[in-house]
Parts: structure tokens; C-alpha cells; sequence
């Protein structure tokens, strides 16, 4: 049995719209293990994109607990958040979020930036992440001069350089054309095979959810399917609250 | 995250919009000139009036009316007329450590010659003035004792009044009218030159303090006398002799206030030297307004940086910054802009107040530039920076991320 690297206990996230209360999410279960490709899908409104932001430790759920590598990060301050989001988490956007007219380089070193690693060791590493994804030759060239394709691999390696536990990724090929998405998607798939990275991708495209080893999907705020390897499977222990 | 890092990422997001950061520090850049060249101007004005003062020399005592009470009531220094024309005979004569003294009134008036006229001060001296105050005639005689006496209408003049009046013409032996009374010029006095500051000391006209107080003025008494004592180590004991002399002629009873007081040349250098200290403060709080206004020019193309930059913001959450790092890097753009427009305003302060003396309308005055002044102006400008810089850095580091990268 392979390590769980994250497990979610009755996950609930309620936003207060003026008087309004929306549950956004009803109680997530579930347990993600070291290694995996795991994709979210859902119908907008389901829940997906919350449920990414609490795993991201961009916000924090209203109740439930969330362990991120055995530790309850549920309830920590923002100081403390961003120190996990900059060591533990990689974020890839649908929108690429690079710093314009900033170059590659720069921009996959911007979370070392925020880590105590001097600028030396923070261009060699980021040089090398680059590398990974296929963008040698392209460290000094300005984001504005890059293609979508490009911008998203320079987020990629923006993701990869401080060696996070997790990458997750929002949509990844929403705004690429099939070429480039399903290059973007090897690159995923080969850095889940090849260097064990843990890889959370939320989409409604079944085609790019196909590249997932398991797939689990969102209504209104609650798990109703899991997929492993293409097989229906509706395990209880999968069973959202 | 270190400082130095920091400032790399302020100075390359300030150098994305180098029109605007021009524009921005522009405001800071007029500020610490403006302050820089005004205290020069104020510095300049104030070292002027010492030099002055030294130059007068150091055992000129002056005499003047004091406070005095009457019914209970306390008039101000020099509230009073209380010398008279016999306190400064009396005073040459029985004070032994008194070489000269040249009593004192002046009245400004209207002088006119021929198609000329011209707006200035009657100084009434003494005989004894171009001795006592170092200042002697360049053309023509000063007047004597019998002119004293006589309350005669003869006047030398400051050697501005003379070019104004008569130009190349030869002064001596023409007659001016002084309020249209006529006085005839015996005498030009040489020229002291330039002075700093406002105050033009060749702008003026003696004449016997007799003929001052009865023919211009008609009054019966002086405004002060001034004293040379025999030499500046004997400048204490004149001023001694002189107060005892003076309580017995206007008959103070031991322990009461005196009706006059006695003043050196070090007391009225620095009287004069802190009216002008108050001219450099108020020069320096005007220009200081417009430093402030630069501030807040800062601040709101800080506020209008940090809405442009929300997404940027975001992103920068996203991967790990915390609230300091985001505070800290647009409090240090603030203040990357305010310091490097302090830098630029002082050297173009220095600039302005060296080249003012060439501007026709402020010739004649001084500038002195103090590295106070420079200090003050960066430390200004640089808090100025933190002040007007830290509410929108705050705004930015507390901006939620999820938000911040949803941002349009």
C-alpha cells in the first residue's frame, strides 16, 4: 500500500454571499496517494475549482480537517500557508499566471524567491526545470514572446523547481489548441512516470481526464464517482459524507 | 527573502513604466530642490548678516531704550523714549573706556533730485559715525561738530542713493530735497558692497541726528547711541561703566529695571542671525509643502500600481510570498522612488542655488548651501516615501489570493 500523501476528513466549505450561504463543498472524504494522476471533473458549480483551492492551501475549508503528508494543515495562519504552498505545492493555471514581459528564467524562479536559496543555487535549479520541460534555449526570452504552449511549460517548470510534494493543475490545456495541450500532457504524464510526482489536474474534458490513472468526479459539492484506469468503480470507502 | 533581491524586482517593475516613475518622482525631485535651493537662500542670508556684523568690528556697544514700567504696566524693549541727546555727551564723557560714541535716529523718506527721486532711510549720526561704525567717506567730507550743533542741512550719501540720484554726476555741493526740505551733499560714503541677504547697506543717507529729530522728525529724543569702546578687550567694562552712568542719570533705584539696556556687537549678530533663522525655516516649511504634495503623488500611483498588479500579486501568493514580502516590496518601489527623486532633487537643488546669483531678479543675493539642509531634504523625502508608500503595500499584502489571481 503506497503512502497517502493527502487525506481530506469531511471537507466542508460554505462562502457567505451577502446573506446567502452556498455550500460549495458537502463533506469531501477522500485520501490521495504519493506517485498518483489523479483528475477532478465535474459540471461547473460542482465544486471542483474549491476543492483545488483548499488542497492548494490557497484557502481554508469551514470544517473538516485536511492532512498534507501526515500534518492537519486545516488551520494554519497565512504565514504558514504560504510557506507550504512555496515548499509542498506546484500550482499550473488554465491561464498560465506568468509575470508579464518578465523572462522565462525569472519567472520559474520566482518561488525560490520566497525560499531561503541563494540567487546562484535559484538560476541553476531553475535552468534544470526548465530543461525538464523541453524549453532549453528559451530561458531569456520574455513571456510576452512566448507561444501558449511555451507559456505553459515555463509554468510548469515554474511548478517543478522547488520539488514540491504536489503539483496541481486548473484547467491546464483549457486555453491551448490539441497539439499543444496533449504535449503539455505528455510532459505531465512522462514527470508523473518517470520522477514519481504527485499530480492533481482538475478538468471537464474527458480526453485530457484520460490521461489520469484514476478520475473522481464532483456534483454540488460531493464525490459521486471514482474511476480507476477507465472501470467504473463506486468503492463505499470512497464515499463522500 | 533579502533586501537586495527586493530592490532588484522594485527596480525592474519601476523601470516596466519609466515614463510614469519619472513623472512620479518629478513631484518629489521640484520638492527637495525647492527646499534645498530655499534654505540656501534663508543660509546665504544669515551668513551675510554675520559678516556683517564681524565687519563692524567687535567693540561697538550700542544704547538703546528699554522696557519700563509705567502704572503697572510693562512696555516691550524699546518700548519707551527714554534717551536723549544729552546720555550720549554724557557718556563720552564721563565713561573713560568709551573712545566715540555717534547717537542714533533714522526715518525713511522721499529724496529728490532734479527729475530723480528715490525711497530710502535718514540715518541720523554723529559726528563721530564713520569712526565709530568703521565706515568712512569715499568722496567729499562727512559732516562735523558745527554741522551737529547747528542742526545744519547737510547730508552724505550711501553710494546707492548716489548712483540712482545722480549717476556719473558729481554729487558734492548739490542740493536734494529730503521731504521736499532742501539739504546740501557734502559727502558720498564709500561703498560696502554687496551684503547677503535683503538688506542693501549702501541704500541710505546720513545726516546729523539734530537735524533728523528736528527738522524731519520733530522729536526731542534718539533711538540709540552707539559706542566705540577703546578696544575690544574693554568692551565689558565700557558696557559696565556706561549702565552705571545711565541708572544714576535717570535715576533707577537699586533693584529696579532699567529704562535702557546695553547690547555688543556678539548679542545683535546673533539676534539678527535668528530673524534670519526664522526666514530659512519658513522658506524651508513652503518648500516643504511641495514635498509633501510629491508624496502624495507617490502614493497614488502606488495605489494605481498595486490595482494594475492584483494578478501579479496573486501569483506571487500563490507560489509562497508571504504578507512581508509583498508589503516590503511595494513600500520599497515607494521608497526606491522618493529616495532616488531626493538624490536627483538635491543635486539639482545645489545646481539652482548656485546658479541663482545669475538670474537678474535675485542678484545681490548669497546662497549656502548646508549639508543640514541636504541631510534633512533626504531624510524628508525618504520618509515621505515610507509614509505615502505604506498604505497602498499594505493594501497589496493583504489581498486574498484566490481572488488576486482570478483578477481581469
Amino acid at each position: 500500500m503506497n503512502e497517502k500523501i493527502i487525506v481530506l476528513e469531511n471537507i466542508v466549505r460554505i462562502y457567505k454571499i451577502g446573506e446567502v450561504e452556498v455550500q460549495a463543498l458537502r463533506g469531501i472524504s477522500y485520501s490521495i496517494e504519493r506517485s498518483e494522476f489523479l483528475a477532478i471533473m465535474g459540471p461547473s458549480g460542482s465544486g471542483k475549482t474549491t476543492l483545488m483551492s483548499i488542497l492548494g492551501l490557497l484557502d481554508r475549508p469551514t470544517s473538516g480537517r485536511y492532512f498534507l503528508e501526515g500534518e492537519d494543515v486545516s488551520s494554519l495562519s497565512k504565514d504558514q500557508m504560504a510557506a507550504i504552498r512555496n515548499k509542498k505545492i506546484g500550482f499550473v493555471f488554465q491561464n498560465f499566471n506568468l509575470l508579464s514581459r518578465t523572462t522565462a528564467l525569472e519567472n520559474v524562479e520566482l518561488p525560490l524567491l520566497y525560499s531561503n536559496i541563494n540567487s546562484k543555487e535559484s538560476k541553476e535549479r531553475a535552468l534544470a526545470a526548465l530543461v525538464k520541460v523541453g524549453l532549453k534555449g528559451w530561458e531569456y526570452h520574455r513571456t510576452n514572446q512566448l507561444s501558449g504552449g511555451q507559456m505553459q511549460r515555463v509554468a510548469i517548470a515554474r511548478a517543478l523547481v522547488n520539488e514540491p510534494s504536489i503539483i496541481l493543475a486548473d484547467e491546464p490545456t483549457g486555453n491551448l489548441d490539441s497539439k499543444n495541450g496533449a504535449e503539455i500532457m505528455d510532459i505531465f504524464t512522462r514527470l508523473n512516470r518517470e520522477q514519481k510526482i504527485t499530480l492533481v489536474m482538475v478538468t471537464h474534458d474527458p480526453v485530457i481526464a484520460s490521461y489520469a490513472r484514476r478520475r473522481l468526479y464532483l456534483k454540488d459539492g460531493q464525490i459521486i464517482r471514482e474511476e480507476i484506469n477507465g472501470k467504473a468503480d463506486s468503492q463505499a470507502s470512497v464515499q463522500g459524507g | 527573502m533579502k533586501i537586495f533581491r527586493i530592490l532588484q524586482i522594485s527596480i525592474r517593475a519601476l523601470s516596466r513604466n519609466k515614463m510614469r516613475s519619472f513623472l512620479t518622482i518629478l513631484g518629489i525631485i521640484i520638492g527637495v530642490a525647492a527646499v534645498i535651493a530655499m534654505v540656501s537662500v534663508g543660509e546665504g542670508a544669515k551668513k551675510g548678516i554675520q559678516e556683517r556684523f564681524a565687519a563692524m568690528g567687535t567693540n561697538l556697544l550700542f544704547v538703546q531704550p528699554g522696557s519700563r514700567q509705567f502704572r503697572g504696566v510693562q512696555t516691550g524693549a524699546g518700548g519707551y523714549v527714554t534717551l536723549k541727546p544729552e546720555d550720549a555727551i554724557a557718556i563720552e564723557q564721563y565713561c573713560d573706556a568709551v573712545a566715540a560714541v555717534s547717537p542714533s535716529i533714522s526715518t525713511r523718506a522721499q529724496v529728490v533730485y532734479a527729475n530723480k527721486n528715490w525711497n530710502t532711510q535718514i540715518q541720523g549720526t554723529g559726528e563721530k559715525f564713520p569712526q565709530v561704525r568703521k565706515w568712512n567717506v569715499a568722496e567729499g567730507t562727512y559732516f562735523d561738530e558745527t554741522h551737529v550743533a547747528a542742526a545744519a542741512k547737510v547730508c552724505v550719501l550711501g553710494s546707492l542713493v548716489k548712483q540712482n540720484l545722480f549717476e556719473d554726476e558729481d554729487p558734492i555741493g548739490k542740493t536734494i530735497r529730503i521731504n521736499k526740505i532742501p539739504f546740501k551733499v557734502i559727502g558720498v560714503l564709500e561703498s560696502k558692497g554687496e551684503q547677503g541677504g535683503f538688506f542693501n547697506r549702501d541704500d541710505m543717507i546720513a545726516a546729523p541726528y539734530t537735524t533728523v529729530m528736528k527738522r524731519l522728525r520733530g522729536v526731542d529724543y534718539i533711538s540709540s547711541i552707539d559706542v566705540e569702546a577703546i578696544s575690544a578687550d574693554m568692551t565689558n567694562e565700557a558696557q559696565r561703566q556706561i549702565e552705571e552712568l545711565m541708572r544714576e542719570r535717570h535715576r533707577i533705584a537699586p533693584g529696579a529695571d532699567d529704562d535702557f539696556q546695553v547690547r555688543n556687537m556678539t548679542d545683535v549678530a546673533e539676534s539678527a542671525a535668528q530673524s534670519s533663522q526664522i526666514m530659512t525655516i519658513l522658506l524651508g516649511s513652503i518648500a516643504g509643502i511641495s514635498l509633501i504634495v510629491g508624496g502624495i503623488g507617490i502614493m497614488n500611483i502606488m495605489l494605481v500600481s498595486v490595482t494594475e498588479r492584483i494578478r501579479e500579486i496573486g501569483i506571487r501568493l500563490a507560489v509562497g510570498a508571504r504578507e512581508k514580502d509583498i508589503l516590503l516590496q511595494f513600500l520599497i518601489e515607494a521608497i526606491v522612488l522618493s529616495v532616488g527623486g531626493g538624490l536627483i532633487g538635491i543635486i539639482i537643488g545645489i545646481g539652482v542655488s548656485r546658479l541663482m546669483k545669475y538670474v537678474p531678479t535675485f542678484e545681490g543675493i548669497s546662497t549656502v548651501v548646508t549639508p543640514g539642509s541636504i541631510l534633512l531634504a533626504f531624510l524628508f523625502s525618504a520618509s515621505v516615501g515610507i509614509f505615502f508608500g505604506y498604505y497602498p503595500a499594505r493594501k497589496a499584502s493583504r489581498l486574498d489570493p484566490i481572488e488576486a489571481l482570478r483578477y481581469e
